[in-house]
Formats: C-alpha cells, sequence, structure tokens
C-alpha cells in the first residue's frame, strides 16, 4: 500500500468519542469539512502541515496516533479566527486544546509546554520576579511582588497534572 | 472608578513600560487600580496541557478580586481572554462551580460573573471612561502622528464571551482611542492577523513569519508606528523587531507603543513616566516628528 494509505484495521474508532468527551471537544462530529478553517488559519499560511480541517477529519476516522504523536497539534496559534468563523460551531481553537489535553494524558507532551507549566509551578507566573526584578521595578516607581508557586503547586498536585509534566523530563 | 489591576505574568516582568504607562494614565483619568495581591498566572499556558488545572488556577484569581468586590482590569489580551471566559463558566454552571471550590478548599460561597466583570484596559477606556472624557483631557494634539492599531486576537475572541464589545471581524474600537488622541488611524492589509506569539515556544519559523507579514503590511500602509495593547503582541513586534529584520533581510525601524503610552503622550506626560527607555525600538523620531 503507498504511502498516505489510511488501514481501516488501524484506526481506533473510539477516538472520537474520547474527543467529544474532552472539554473543548464536544463538538467534534458537527464538522463537514467545508475547509474554512484551514483557509482562514495563520498558521496553516506559513506551514502546510498545521492544517485543521485534515487534523478534525483524522481525529474523526480514529487516527489516533497519528493526531497525537504528530508536531502539528501544537502549532495552533490559537487567534480563535477559525472558531469565529466555523459555520458548524465546532468551537475548534478549544477543540485544538481538547487533542493537546488529552495527548498530554498519553505522556505526549511538547517541551515548551514543559516548560511554560514548570516555571508557573515554580514562581505562580511564567518569570521569577525575583530581587534584581523587584529592584529594577522599585526604580520605576512600581510596587514590590512576590514570586510563589505554592497555590499552583497545590492544584497541580490535587489535579494530578504534575504526574504529566514530569514525565517527558524523565525520559529525556 | 475602581478595580482591581491584574498584572498576570508577562507585564511586571517583561513590559513594565505598559505597567507604567497604564497606571500613569489611569490615574489622570480618576481610574483607581487596586493591586491584586497573591494573584498568579491567569492560566492561559496551562490551558492546552491541562482543562482541569487550568480552571482551577483562572479560578483562584477570580475569586481574589471578588473578595475584594471589584471588577477585575487586565492589562494582557490573553488574560483578559481566559479570565472572562471562566468568569463566565463558573457564573452560569452551578454544578462547575460547585466542584471549582471544592476543590480549591474553599467553603465560601462565591458567584464569579454574578458579582464581578473582567475587562481589559483598552476596553474600559473605551466604555467605562469613553471617548468624550478622554478628549478633555487632552492636553497635547499627537496629530502629526499616523498610528495602525493592531488588535490582536484575545482581545475581542472568542466574541461569545465579549457580550457584543466591538467586532472581531471589523474591529474599530482601538482606532477609535487612537484618534481621541489627535493621531491620524492607519488602516493596513492583514488587520486581523494574529501577531504569532502563541506558537514561539513550539516554533519560531512560524511565529516570525506571521508576525513579519504584519510589520511588512504596516510598513507599505505607511504608518509612523504601531499602537496595540497586550505583553505578548508586542514582545513580537517589538522585542524582536531586529531579529524578524535580519532573518527576511527587512528594515522597518517601526517603533511599537503600548496604547496607554500613546494616549499618555496626548495627556502630556514625559518620556520617563511613560517608560519609552523599555521600548527596543527607538520612539525618539516619533518624538521629534511631535515637536516639529
Amino acid at each position: 500500500m503507498g504511502e498516505g494509505t489510511i488501514v481501516v484495521k488501524e484506526l481506533d474508532s473510539g477516538f472520537k468519542y474520547r474527543v467529544t468527551e474532552e472539554p473543548g471537544g464536544e463538538h467534534l462530529m458537527r464538522c463537514y469539512a467545508c475547509g474554512t478553517c484551514t483557509a482562514s488559519c495563520p498558521v496553516r499560511s506559513i506551514d502546510e502541515s498545521f492544517n485543521p480541517r485534515k487534523i478534525i477529519r483524522m481525529a474523526i476516522l480514529g487516527m489516533k496516533d497519528e493526531v497525537l504523536k504528530s508536531d502539528f497539534v501544537w502549532l495552533c496559534s490559537t487567534c480563535y479566527i477559525c472558531q469565529e468563523r466555523c459555520p458548524q460551531d465546532v468551537v475548534i481553537t478549544e477543540l485544538m486544546n481538547a487533542l493537546k489535553n488529552i495527548a498530554v494524558k498519553e505522556g505526549i507532551i511538547h517541551p515548551g509546554y514543559v516548560a511554560q507549566a514548570t516555571e508557573i509551578g515554580k514562581f505562580g507566573r511564567l518569570y521569577e520576579i525575583d530581587d534584581f526584578a523587584n529592584k529594577k521595578r522599585e526604580k520605576m516607581g512600581l510596587p514590590q511582588l512576590k514570586s510563589e508557586g505554592k497555590d499552583i503547586q497545590t492544584i497541580y498536585k490535587s489535579t494530578g497534572v504534575d504526574n504529566y509534566i514530569a514525565k517527558p523530563e524523565e525520559e529525556e | 472608578m475602581e478595580y482591581a489591576l491584574f498584572l498576570g505574568c508577562t507585564v511586571p516582568a517583561r513590559a513594565r513600560n505598559y505597567e507604567l504607562s497604564t497606571r500613569r494614565v489611569a490615574e489622570a483619568l480618576g481610574i483607581r487600580l487596586v493591586d491584586l495581591d497573591g494573584s498568579v498566572c491567569c492560566g492561559f499556558p496551562i490551558k492546552s496541557v491541562h482543562y482541569e488545572s487550568f480552571l482551577l488556577t483562572a479560578a483562584r484569581n477570580l475569586i481574589l478580586a471578588e473578595e475584594k468586590g471589584l471588577d477585575i482590569c487586565a492589562l494582557c489580551s490573553a488574560c483578559t481572554s481566559v479570565l472572562t471566559e471562566v468568569n463566565k463558566e463558573l457564573g452560569e454552571n452551578e454544578e462547575l462551580r460547585k466542584k471549582v471550590l471544592r476543590k480549591l478548599g474553599i467553603r465560601k460561597k462565591f458567584r464569579f460573573s454574578n458579582s464581578i466583570r473582567v475587562k481589559h484596559f483598552a476596553r474600559i477606556l473605551y466604555e467605562d471612561v469613553g471617548i468624550d472624557k478622554i478628549k478633555s483631557k487632552i492636553q497635547k494634539d499627537l496629530e502629526p502622528l499616523k498610528i495602525s492599531a493592531h488588535y490582536g486576537c484575545h482581545y475581542l475572541k472568542p466574541s461569545d464571551i465579549y457580550d457584543n464589545f466591538d467586532n472581531a471581524e471589523h474591529p474599530k474600537s482601538l482606532d477609535e482611542l487612537i484618534e481621541t488622541t489627535g493621531a491620524v488611524p492607519v488602516d493596513y492589509e492583514n488587520k486581523n492577523l494574529c501577531c504569532g506569539a502563541g506558537t514561539l515556544a513550539m516554533d519560531e519559523n512560524i511565529s516570525f513569519s506571521m508576525a513579519n507579514k504584519k510589520l511588512r503590511s504596516i510598513k507599505d500602509a505607511g504608518a509612523d508606528a504601531i499602537s496595540l495593547i497586550c505583553p505578548f503582541c508586542s514582545v513580537m513586534y517589538d522585542n524582536n523587531q531586529p531579529t524578524i529584520e535580519s532573518k527576511f533581510s527587512e528594515e522597518y525601524n517601526l517603533p511599537v507603543l503600548y496604547y496607554p503610552q500613546l494616549l499618555g503622550l496626548a495627556l502630556g506626560m514625559n518620556k520617563k513616566e511613560l517608560g519609552f527607555n523599555m521600548n527596543r525600538v527607538k520612539v525618539a523620531p516619533l518624538l521629534e516628528k511631535l515637536k516639529q
């Protein structure tokens, strides 16, 4: 069989239901493949590997591994243009988040997101406001800020997300 | 007029010029901004990783504002969008609200969107202060300047959380705010194009190509500068402008001003009060043009 052929017995027909159960993925099955999303997508206009219509079709067909293990699933810029224009209210930006969430639960996470989530867990923010940064703030007449990750750590522990964030680091 | 100021991650660390100019402008217009002590990241970066953790993080920030009985004023458009979304969701969905509060270990009742609102500072200027009041405070007409507005994505989208504020496909509120300073708003191709910051940590090439497209369009339209209202967008157009110029063999020299910096000039503030030394692309040529 040629490259790109879809082998039916390799498809996971239950995958679409997993997606519709994930927050943001509820409207997956509404897609009638008009392609408004792909035509509007600013990422697609630069990198053809990111194609929302194709990703949605792959998810509906049950091409689970191809979707979750791809690089493209992480490339959505969350600009919401597709979501605004979708005539079927597939809520595409949120759907992309749902796919990423499922990938994470399968132990697949982009290192960029591991880094961001880890920083937020440490400092409560993406960037630490240390003494040096606070001095700069003081000089400009801005109030001092604390950087504490305590509350975020509590949230991470309660939801179990810390397991997912740690996984790829162990594998590296 | 009083709001809880939500700074988020990028503004206090990388966009102190935005923070400073916002505080000064707010003061001049009689808006009281109360710092939201104990606030953390809005949750936006966590949304792609784990929805429930995102929800709890956003809720935790909203609760801090509700405790003070104040509406939130956010400066970052991504913060505005996710806090608005979660506030609405938890206000409308009682079951989810109870679950979130339980998970956070909070016994007290919170009402979210039934009690407080979340607004971007630019929207507060446009809706709550109003164009007429701002106009009455203008001390210096910025008429010689031609400025292109960049709305970014999350300021107006997803539109269903913003209760019909402006129009995501044909926005006008920021153009009107620019016009209020006397400066001339300049339209351009690709006006609604995303800055690309959302993919910066995943694929730099895509982000820089997206930002480059818009910088080219704005330069071609003949604008003197860009005005915007989100620190992520500014990281792309201002901080990364030299990188983009060398990568695509272009020369833009397009100053990027946060809207409060532009308005501050019109309110008669000096460059120190507006933090212009933190703008990566030199603002001096603009100030020169104003002197002529």
